[in-house]
């Protein structure tokens, strides 16, 4: 029992740093937004701060790190991939910024 | 002995052999689920960055984000709570996890209904899924589909809450059970990360 309460106390303490730093970092989005500069430096920046949050969150809150590697991998490298390769659209979006044809820019 | 284990005999190492890494059925269910939804999410959030970054009258609505802080201050708590819950559920005080399981559940309505205010703020300014009275009618339709994906996780996660939480205290569910919520509960938190900058911040009014 002992040993279980040590544990568990130890334990929290990571979390609630880990909470800690969730909330500065949330609050570092807060500041950004605040900011005076253009939309795709802002949007950059938080970003970082959400992925760096994320890890913290998925490592941490939800045990990843306490799991086998190879799960850890798993998660990671489908996630990871995914995640990128829904990413081919970008050009087509900033061609219909300077007037593609169909977009509403263009006359 | 019967037929069944008979047969059992000659097949056992590999019908009985071990879950993939090692981790229980229910929980690596529950992670291939978060990493499917996590899919869902990014398509919804990429789809409506294509279009915000596509579309030159993109409204930004967003006057105030004292109540996006607020929401947001209660979700990472109600994280904190969620996990004293499942620390208390391994140790066995039933008592202490049933209580921080519920404290997250309250969390979870507060953060509810607030989403709802906001959204009938909106709707009272004009705001519908087709059209507003700030630009392109792409606003409403991507806000409210994203938002309300997103509100739609954390009800069910509050009923799922609040029906582990009853059942384990009833003895009817184990300590995995809170831990398996759990991990639903903080990817419902994550999303929420990446909604609140993508949605709410990029679109604060200069």
């Amino acid at each position: 029992m002992a040993i279980a309460e040590q544990h568990k106390d130890g334990g929290i303490g990571k979390y609630v740093g880990v909470y800690v730093c969730l909330l500065a970092l949330a609050g570092l989005q807060f500041v950004i937004a605040l900011q005076n500069i253009d939309a795709s430096q802002m949007f950059t920046r938080m970003m970082l701060v959400a992925v760096v949050e994320a890890v913290l969150a998925v490592m941490f809150f939800m045990h990843l790190w306490a799991e086998k590697r190879g799960f850890v991998w798993f998660v990671a490298v489908f996630t990871i991939f995914v995640l990128l390769t829904m990413q081919y659209g970008w050009t087509d979006s900033f061609r219909m910024r300077v007037g593609a044809p169909f977009s509403s820019s263009s006359k | 002995m019967s037929q069944a284990d008979l047969t059992m005999q000659g097949h056992s190492a590999s019908l009985l052999a071990g879950t993939p890494f090692s981790m229980p059925t229910k929980k690596l269910a529950m992670w291939l689920f978060i990493i499917a939804d996590t899919m869902t999410f990014a398509a919804c959030l990429v789809a409506y960055g294509f279009l915000r970054n596509g579309t030159p009258n993109w409204p930004t609505p967003f006057h105030s984000i004292t109540n996006v802080a607020i929401m947001t201050f209660i979700l990472l708590t109600s994280s904190l709570t969620m996990l004293l819950g499942v620390q208390a559920a391994k140790a066995g005080d039933k008592a202490g996890a049933f209580r921080w399981t519920m404290i997250t559940a309250g969390a979870g309505i507060v953060f509810a209904l607030l989403h709802v205010r906001e959204w009938l703020g909106l709707i009272n300014e004009g705001m519908t899924l087709l059209k507003n009275p700030w630009g392109t009618g792409l606003f409403g339709a991507s806000f409210f589909s994203i938002t309300g994906l997103h509100l739609t996780h954390v009800v069910s996660g509050i009923i799922a809450l609040l029906v582990v939480g009853l059942r384990y205290k009833g003895g009817r569910y184990k300590a995995d059970d809170i831990e398996i919520l759990g991990l639903y509960w903080h990817f419902v938190d994550l999303v929420w990360m990446f909604v609140v900058p993508l949605v709410y911040l990029l679109n604060r009014s200069r």
